[in-house]
């Protein structure tokens, strides 16, 4: 249901595009109003939603420890899955963040002749790797089309990531690993039983969309080819604020540029905030080291407890009798 | 009859992780005989002031809810919300990617979908759709939101104490998600609707008042440690004579009373009361602060600061230098994650020195209170000790990270260091079983009861092979670990997954090989068993002994 779900409102979307630039005429509309109103949105959102996290305090130090702990100078210490400097911090939380360090100990629990066994399981790992990794690049890759003139680095990345050399233009190998990942992430969902059970619609959709979003690009730049002298205009209108409409940009252009926009406006009310959560995540970005350093708890308040005055009360007489000694005779 | 009902291992096997193809949203929770325990009697939660006490029963259609319980759970919610970043972003953040679906030891050992940690987040997210975001509220069900009905109450209630906040979801998750967290504040909520469990809800009222989970009287703590002693003298012909509620000792020694009660875990103790007679260590038990553990812990935050305090009040009152710690795992997260920050700080103490050695704890030096495992390495290390690790040549020992020293401390080589030291046969379980990918014992964070016996043997599953695996392999018959409630609950769940697979604490190996100044010839190891071999060259070798004792 969910996936059903998702793919009518990814090809809705593109009808949506296609029919208001193709057949309304609406180049304006789609080419300026949505996309300045989308990046609106995603700023606005994604800097409340960090705020609306960062005023919730972090009131007690609980990093997940997942190595030795400092202790005994002779005992080797592994600071970087047990941090206890917050240089320490930094690398676990770059190990995190850059390499998805914590993905990469997934293992799979299978039961095999009544007895529960671990095998390896790094394909999770390396599609998400690879997965994000692309966007990254793609969306790198994409500067071009906001800066004049492209910036020497940009020029790089496109000549690194087009090493193949096949076909003109040269084929864009992050492009395609972008799809590949989606594509077995996607799988994965519909065909990983215990994965399929814990999917939503907010699973699905923003996968397809993304897809959607790289497989449309791709069309562009190898099939439908558009004129990208005029895209250029176009985008470099929108980021000098002085927006304007290039004639003879084919409609594929306006689908991708739609979707991404529908990309920016959901992103900041999805768990594609995972993005700014990671580093905000106490499990991982706190050292472990409450026993030296006191942790404050901003909320901490006084709470009734039983004193040991009360208790002695109680116990008096028994503690006398067993020979404890007491505050009062 | 109810005996013969429990399944076998060989039925518990036959888990399935397929997931269904139906929506779990639509499947409320079926109560399981054997996996959930005993609602609390409402004495427990009136004795420390939990709200809404009451008779009440899981078994029960009506669970008598308070009135107005949504408008409570709601605003629990939001409070918690705004108060636990943990809390807001792990509602936020999960990508649903699976990672943790496979590696909770409920889900694995039990199969039901709502126990992948994902899941059971789930189980509370969706009322966060619901009513505290935009999406939830304007696209329902479509963006996985759900109204908080009565079913959900009791959802929450059978997985939340299905979840013994292990953490180990939270060691995969590319996030750090920590279920723990969700399940604490999952239970926290329950709490204030008066559903508390019997097997909770009693040692913390017992703590509260009495200062430890058992309700040991101050004289009934005397005369159980008097027992132990009579036994350490019996072994050693040692006598020793602990103190209590010394003021100006040295050290305050804390630990779980689980190990002044019960075997093993008795053991365990006498090991501590040998080594710090043979040290000649000044320190002070304390009938007030007679507990280490902390079952608050598992009820409500709040719950478990009012019984941490007790630990430094007392060694305020005593006025100690500093305070060590015994073997226990829950403890040990409370002590090193939210002690100080709760009751700290213990600045009227000084920066823990071991007497012995002279090495300062300077990771301890903030909260003053030192893991003995930490001390005892130290001692190892600096040759202080008289070791005869070929006492315990009888056991094939292998060792048990406890969830919470693993995941909410890392305290992994300073047990082994000290089971090499006195142990020769030491062989560790699958890496994927042990140290921060370690199972838990199943029984974890109050769900040690009796009546939900299957749930427990159900989560001890992987533990449970991981052991019988080395069993098989090497032939290990000891499992040794540092925690009070490990010591509690392995001995069952060895006789269920791997029989002849004894439990101990780590000190009950270091007391049986510590060589102590004046000690008879031990025959009999801690339990009062023979040790293996003294007795057959007893005869030849007596004449040598003899004057090898005579000549010192």
């Amino acid at each position: 249901m969910g996936i059903l779900f998702s793919f009518s409102v990814v090809v809705a979307l593109t009808v949506i595009a296609f029919a208001g630039v193709g057949i309304a005429g609406m180049q304006s509309f789609f080419g300026v109003v949505i996309p300045y109103l989308a990046v609106l949105v995603f700023l606005v959102g994604v800097v409340l939603k960090v705020l609306k996290w960062s005023r919730s305090p972090v009131p007690f130090s609980i990093p997940t420890t997942c190595g030795q702990q400092q202790s005994l100078p002779w005992i080797k210490h592994s600071k970087f899955d047990n941090p206890q400097t917050t240089g320490q911090v930094i690398v676990r939380m770059a190990l995190e963040v850059l390499l998805f360090r914590s993905l990469f100990r997934n293992i799979k629990t299978e039961m095999n002749d009544g007895r529960v066994t671990y095998g390896s399981d790094k394909i999770l790992w390396l599609a998400g790797l690879v997965f994000h990794i692309s966007f990254f690049t793609v969306l790198i890759r994409h500067l071009r089309f906001f800066a004049e003139p492209v910036p020497a680095f940009i020029n790089i990345i496109d000549a690194l990531d087009g090493f193949v050399q096949v076909g003109v233009p040269h084929l864009l190998l992050t492009g395609v690993l972008l799809v590949a990942a989606g594509g077995y992430l996607f799988f994965r969902r519909i065909n990983n039983s215990q994965v399929k059970h814990i999917s939503l619609p907010a699973d699905y959709f923003p996968l397809l969309l993304i897809i959607g979003i790289a497989l449309s690009g791709i069309i562009m730049r190898y099939f439908a080819k558009v004129d990208i002298v005029s895209v250029k205009a176009l985008t470099m209108g929108l980021v000098s604020l002085s927006p304007r409409i290039p004639d003879g940009i084919g409609v594929v252009f306006y689908i991708h540029l739609f979707l991404i926009s529908t990309l920016l406006v959901y992103f900041p009310f999805s768990k594609l905030m995972h993005m700014g959560g990671v580093f905000l995540s106490p499990t991982r970005n706190l050292a472990n080291n409450s026993r030296e350093k006191r942790h404050v708890n901003p909320w901490n308040y006084d709470v009734k407890v039983h004193t040991y005055a009360a208790y002695e009360d109680e116990f008096r007489e028994k503690m006398k009798e067993a020979g404890i000694p007491v505050e009062k005779e | 009859m109810a005996k013969e009902a429990e399944p076998t291992p060989e039925e518990l096997v036959q888990v399935d992780y397929e997931a269904p193809d139906k929506d779990w949203t639509k499947t409320p929770a079926e109560f399981k005989k054997g996996m959930y325990c005993y609602g609390s009697r409402p004495a427990y939660l009136e004795s420390v002031g939990f709200p809404n006490a009451r008779e009440w029963s899981p078994n029960d259609e009506d669970w008598k809810l308070p009135e107005n319980w949504k408008e409570i759970v709601l605003e629990a919610m939001e409070e918690r919300l705004s108060k636990y970043r943990s809390f807001r972003l792990f509602m936020d953040i999960c990508v649903r990617c699976g990672a943790c679906a496979d590696k909770c030891h409920f889900y694995i050992g039990s199969g039901d979908p709502k126990n992948m940690p994902v899941l059971r987040a789930e189980l509370i997210r969706s009322v966060y759709r619901k009513y505290f975001t935009i999406g939830g509220k304007l696209l329902g069900e479509k963006a996985g939101a759900r109204e908080l009905t009565v079913d959900v109450i009791k959802e929450w209630w059978y997985y939340f104490y299905q979840c013994t906040e292990c953490r180990r979801c939270s060691v995969f998750c590319p996030y750090g998600i920590d279920q723990a967290e969700i399940t604490m504040v999952g239970r926290e909520i329950l709490n204030l609707l008066g559903l508390q469990t019997d097997w909770i809800g009693g040692p913390v009222a017992n703590c509260y008042k009495k200062g430890n989970h058992l309700g040991l009287e101050p004289h009934a703590i005397t005369s159980n440690i008097e027992y132990l002693t009579d036994d350490i003298e019996e072994i050693t012909g040692i006598t020793i004579e602990p103190t209590f509620n010394r003021k100006g000792a040295e050290i305050l020694f804390v630990t779980p009373s689980g190990d002044l009660f019960g075997d093993p875990g008795t053991y365990t103790a006498m090991g501590y009361l040998m080594l710090f007679h043979e040290l000649g260590l000044d320190y002070t038990w304390s009938t007030y602060a007679s507990e280490g553990g902390n079952f608050g812990f598992f009820t409500s935050m709040e719950m478990a600061k009012r019984l941490n305090y007790k630990i430094y009040a007392e060694a305020k009152r005593l006025g100690v230098k500093w305070i060590l710690g015994g073997e226990c795992g829950h403890m040990w997260r409370v002590l090193n994650q939210y002690m100080d920050t709760w009751n700290g700080p213990a600045d009227f103490m000084e920066e823990p020195v071991s007497p012995i050695t002279g090495t300062k704890f300077e990771n301890a030096k903030g909260t003053k209170m030192v893991h003995v495992a930490e001390f005892t390495a130290d001692l190892i290390k600096h040759k202080k000790l008289n070791l005869d690790p070929s006492r315990n040549d009888h056991l094939n020992v292998t060792f048990h990270d406890s969830c919470n020293t693993a995941r909410g401390m890392g305290i992994f080589e300073e047990p082994r260091y000290i089971i090499n030291n006195t142990c020769n046969n030491f062989f560790e379980m699958a890496s994927d079983a042990t140290r921060e990918k370690t199972f838990c014992c199943g029984s974890g964070s109050g769900l040690n009861a009796g009546e939900n016996i299957e749930l427990r043997m159900r989560g001890g599953m992987p533990r449970g092979h991981a052991v019988k695996q080395v069993q098989e392999k090497y032939g290990v018959n000891m499992l040794a670990n540092i925690c009070a409630i490990d010591r509690a609950v392995l001995p069952p769940l060895m006789n269920y997954w791997a029989p002849g697979v004894d439990v101990c604490g780590t000190h009950e190996l270091l007391a049986n090989a510590l060589v102590m100044k004046g000690e008879i010839k031990r025959t009999m190891d801690l339990r009062l068993e023979d040790l293996p071999g003294v007795e057959d060259d007893d005869d030849d070798a007596e004449n040598n002994e003899n004057s090898e004792e005579g000549g010192e």
